[in-house]
């Protein structure tokens, strides 16, 4: 399991702020005399069919407002449409049930226009209301919606009024950075059908798994059918759905998706190898090699779609806040030091990482931005080769010394070893931190590796402050830097190695802090990239996180699957299940 | 006291493994942290006794392995890098008992090669080494648990059976109350209190400590039931009749009662204690890596890649089979002969 920073916001690559875009796929009036549908530029594929997916744990909801874990939201985005929403492949915004949208010159208001004659899943029309209502709900304190946070810039929440019977403007406190990737994700909703429970203050507890496929809608490519607790959720197509293929076909193709429960990862393999499931989301690297090897017999293919969002790192717990009568405080003495941090980077066996523990299929970081943000990554970063002969120089720079048996002892003559938390669940992250404890063997430093379950060590990180040195990984949900604030900010919530800190510790944490909120309100992408570069620098240069590898996302799909295109951003496979189809029988396993 | 032909030979068995877990330092080949991150997941070596040029060797040797470029974990011998197998060789430094230093080993070859009997894991780390190694903790850890818990759970189920009374309803109550225990939450909740790093040995006693802990209350039951029962039999009754003291009457005529449960709950719990130090490490209670244990070998099993793609993988499960069968047999064996001496 790892990390994911939420916010999925700001920063497209290209796009200008200013200009008045339209859909990359078209708009067309089609089926009904004043529907404007969003016509897709795939190939055109076969109705019909259901797909067979699975999950790793049951959803908690079907509820957009209160959802948070992974499951729910995989199966809400298939069920719910937003405004404006980031194309998985190509990373850009793209429309959505917006039809168009203009920004003002000062960067502050977002005007959108809806798409004319769109109806929810249960054949109700889609108007402005919908959207006030979504909105209001979202903005609500009372409601208590994680979406929320998304929506206040400048410190002050998103306002939103009508200007037209079809056009709304999304008033800004301050300029924001590419501002229309906030939209994605943001489930437009059904006022007629939540209304009463939002005045009734229940709305938390709508939409739960045991609600009627007719009372849930939404403006996604399907619609509720069928829930059996333990066993599999089922959705149907949703026959009011606003894209089309250029047949003018209204879109999605398949009949139904069905969600399977498979509660770990080798279960998910071993279904998918005996052709019950159609599609893997995620992949390790060592069930990847397993399956490539039967691909052609059992006519799937996996998928390498190249790095993905997340990196893999090692820090130090630099917190100030620390627990009672704890030994941490003197280690901190050699982890505050840079050289000290620079010797442990420069210890590490990046490479050796990529082949034992992800086969191959990652890549070696050295800043937390990985090459899946092409456009954001900082090349200039300097790479240096793993050198022992370095890292002893530094170590010695930094007042260090070697006992006789070579052991490392600091100025005092106390020896350096320290533990490292990681989490028990996450095999690849515990083998690299015992690949780590013999890297630093090299060096004279004594580390034990601690793997603990994943909660405890969340609040030891996040809580008690009670550990010597973790090994974590975060990831974005979008390429964006904006979707990296938390942890950059040194107030940010994410700011692992030093938590809740009032000002800046360090005058370099002070000058990422000042570029991070420059970048924010900069309009411009390059000035932005710049902006950030200087921030990849400072990282590369201080190391409050030692960067360790990225690895690639790897999916897996049966070779009947059309029109599938594994994207780096989550959710990788089923991102564009509007467009998926089954070609040759249709038919797939059985729940 | 006699013991079956069977029974020697497994009492036999059980002690040579004890002896070769004990002298593992001399007869493991490597350091059992020593990764070869070039070798990762390398097959067992092949030993020739034939050369290249198909020449019969009587002393047998092993060829260099290279990996195949692009091909993670597919190797080839290199037949002319091959080395023989040379015996009482210098090598990395083990301890015997903690206090016997040596550096000497039964076998090993020239650096240029590596001899892995048994293949390597996924850091490239000698199985063999790891396998002869992890029973140190393992089997010891399995056994000392086993007979504290069996103690502790003789004594007091033998307790609350004789007198009964208040002492029985104490001793009982606690018992349930530890079986009824939510253990993984008692287990975190431990966790938390216990310092981060442990080393080695603190570990070592502390998987004991908590394995006993666990165990006792299911034996101090089943004890209890066949105490209960056999303070009523008549020659009980008779002893305590010509004056028989508690402590006479408990060793003599009660206690030899229970020697079939604690058998039979000696065998079931070792190779279960041997799992559950799985669990513990899971937990962060167990032994941390880089230090081996059967139990922390037979987890990477869990992994379906590992075991559709690496057979030798399986060695050190298949080896615990007859490790596990043998001590059930040697109970079985104990058994009849304790019923025949009663008679």
């Amino acid at each position: 399991m790892w990390l994911r920073t939420y916010p999925r916001f700001t920063a497209s690559v290209l796009l200008s702020a200013s200009a008045c875009l339209f859909s990359s796929v078209g708009s067309a009036q089609s089926h009904s005399s004043n529907e404007e549908l969003v016509i897709s530029d795939n190939p055109v594929g076969h109705p019909g069919g259901r797909l067979v997916a699975s999950l790793r744990s049951e959803p908690k909801t079907l509820n957009p407002i209160t959802s948070i874990d992974i499951s729910s939201r995989e199966v809400i985005a298939q069920m719910t449409g937003d405004l404006i929403h980031i194309n998985r492949l190509s990373q850009n915004t793209e429309l959505a049930i917006a039809k168009s949208w203009t920004v003002s010159r000062d960067g502050l208001q977002y005007t959108l226009k809806l798409r004319h004659g769109l109806r929810f899943s249960d054949g109700h029309a889609l108007d402005v209301e919908d959207v006030l209502f979504s909105f209001q709900v979202y903005l609500d304190e009372k409601v208590n919606s994680p979406q929320r946070d998304l929506l206040i810039v400048g410190g002050k929440p998103i306002t939103v009024h009508q200007v037209d019977s079809d056009a709304l403007v999304f008033q800004l406190a301050q300029p924001y950075a590419a501002a229309e990737r906030l939209f994605d994700s943001i489930a437009i909703l059904p006022k007629h059908l939540l209304d009463q429970a939002y005045k009734d203050g229940k709305l938390a507890q709508a939409w739960g798994l045991g609600t009627s496929p007719e009372k849930v809608a939404g403006l996604g490519p399907f619609r509720l059918k069928e829930y059996v607790a333990g066993q599999h959720l089922t959705l149907e197509r949703n026959p009011y759905y606003w894209k089309a293929d250029r047949a003018k076909h209204r879109l999605p193709y398949l009949d139904q998706i069905t969600f399977l429960f498979v509660p770990n990862a080798d279960a998910e393999v071993i279904r998918f190898q005996a052709g019950d499931t159609d599609v893997l989301n995620r992949l390790s690297a060592e069930d990847y090699s397993a399956l490539e090897k039967d691909q052609t017999k059992h006519a799937f293919h996996v998928y390498d779609a190249g790095p993905s969002l997340e990196y893999n790192f090692l820090f130090f717990n630099l917190n100030s806040v620390l627990p009672a009568r704890s030994e941490i405080s003197r280690k901190q003495g050699w982890f505050r030091q840079v050289k000290f941090r620079q010797a442990i980077s420069m210890a590490l066996d990046r490479d050796g990482m990529v082949r034992l523990v992800y086969r191959g299929r990652a890549t070696p970081l050295w800043t937390p931005v990985t090459s899946a943000s092409s456009f954001w990554i900082d090349t200039a970063v300097p790479h240096p080769v793993r050198s022992i002969d370095q890292a002893r120089k530094l170590l010695e720079a930094a007042g260090f010394s070697w006992s006789q048996s070579g052991d490392l002892i600091d100025s005092s003559g106390s020896p350096v070893r320290f533990s490292i938390l990681t989490s028990a669940s996450n095999s690849q992250r515990t083998q690299m931190a015992t690949m780590i404890q013999q890297d630093l063997r090299e060096v004279g430093i004594s580390v034990e590796v601690v793997p603990l379950e994943f909660r405890s060590v969340v609040d030891r990180i996040f809580q008690s402050h009670d550990y010597d040195a973790a090994l974590l990984g975060l990831g974005g949900g979008d390429v964006d830097p904006n979707s990296q604030m938390n942890v950059w900010l040194s107030s940010g919530n994410d700011h692992v190695w030093d938590l809740g800190e009032n000002h800046p510790a360090t005058n370099w944490e002070a000058e990422i802090d000042q570029l991070m909120v420059k970048q924010l309100s900069t309009l411009e992408p390059q000035a932005r990239k710049r902006l950030y570069d200087r921030v990849q620098e400072i990282i590369a240069e201080n190391l409050p996180v030692i960067s360790l590898v990225s690895p690639d996302v790897l999916v897996a799909a049966k070779d009947q699957l059309g029109n599938f295109k594994p994207a780096e951003l989550d959710p990788h496979t089923l991102w564009n299940s509007q467009e998926l189809y089954l070609s040759g029988t249709a038919a797939s396993g059985q729940p | 006291m006699k013991m079956s032909r069977i029974a020697a030979l497994l009492v036999t068995a059980l002690a040579f493994l004890c002896l070769t877990v004990v002298f593992a330092g001399f007869l493991a080949p490597y350091d059992v942290a020593q990764q070869n991150r070039k070798l990762a997941f390398a097959p067992p070596s092949v030993i020739h006794f034939a050369d290249a040029s198909g020449r019969i060797h009587l002393h047998p040797s092993v060829c260099a392995l290279e990996d195949r470029p692009g091909a993670f974990g597919e190797y080839r011998e290199n037949h002319l890098n091959c080395f023989p197998i040379q015996y009482l060789v210098r090598g990395t430094p083990y301890e015997v008992f903690g206090v016997v230093k040596s550096n000497l080993h039964l076998f090993g070859v020239a650096p240029q090669t590596k001899i892995f009997l048994m293949g390597t894991d996924s850091y490239g780390r000698d199985l063999f080494s790891r396998f002869l190694c992890g029973g140190q903790i393992s089997l010891l850890a399995g056994l000392t648990a086993t007979l504290l818990s069996l103690a502790v759970g003789a004594l007091l189920g033998t307790l609350a059976g004789y007198f009964g009374g208040w002492l029985d309803a104490s001793i009982m109550r606690g018992a349930e109350l530890f079986l009824a225990l939510p253990w993984l939450y008692f287990l975190f909740a431990a966790r938390a209190f216990l310092p981060l790093s442990l080393s080695a040995t603190g570990a070592f006693w502390l998987l004991i400590a908590v394995m006993s802990l666990v165990g006792w209350a299911r034996p101090a039951r089943l004890i209890r039931g066949v105490v209960l029962s056999s303070r009523e039999r008549h020659y009980v009754l008779a002893a305590r009749l010509f004056g028989g003291s508690d402590t006479y009457i408990m060793r003599r005529h009660i206690l030899p009662e229970t020697y079939s449960i604690l058998l039979t709950q000696a065998v079931l719990l070792i190779p279960q204690y041997v799992l559950a130090e799985v669990t513990l490490s899971f937990l962060g209670l167990g032994v941390a890596e880089p230090t081996p244990t059967w139990g922390n070998m037979l987890s990477t099993l869990q992994k379906y890649s590992v075991l559709a793609t690496y057979w030798w993988m399986l060695i050190p499960g298949l080896l615990l089979v007859p490790v596990f069968c043998g001590f059930v047999l040697l109970a079985n064996e104990l058994q009849p002969g304790r019923k025949a001496r009663a008679a």
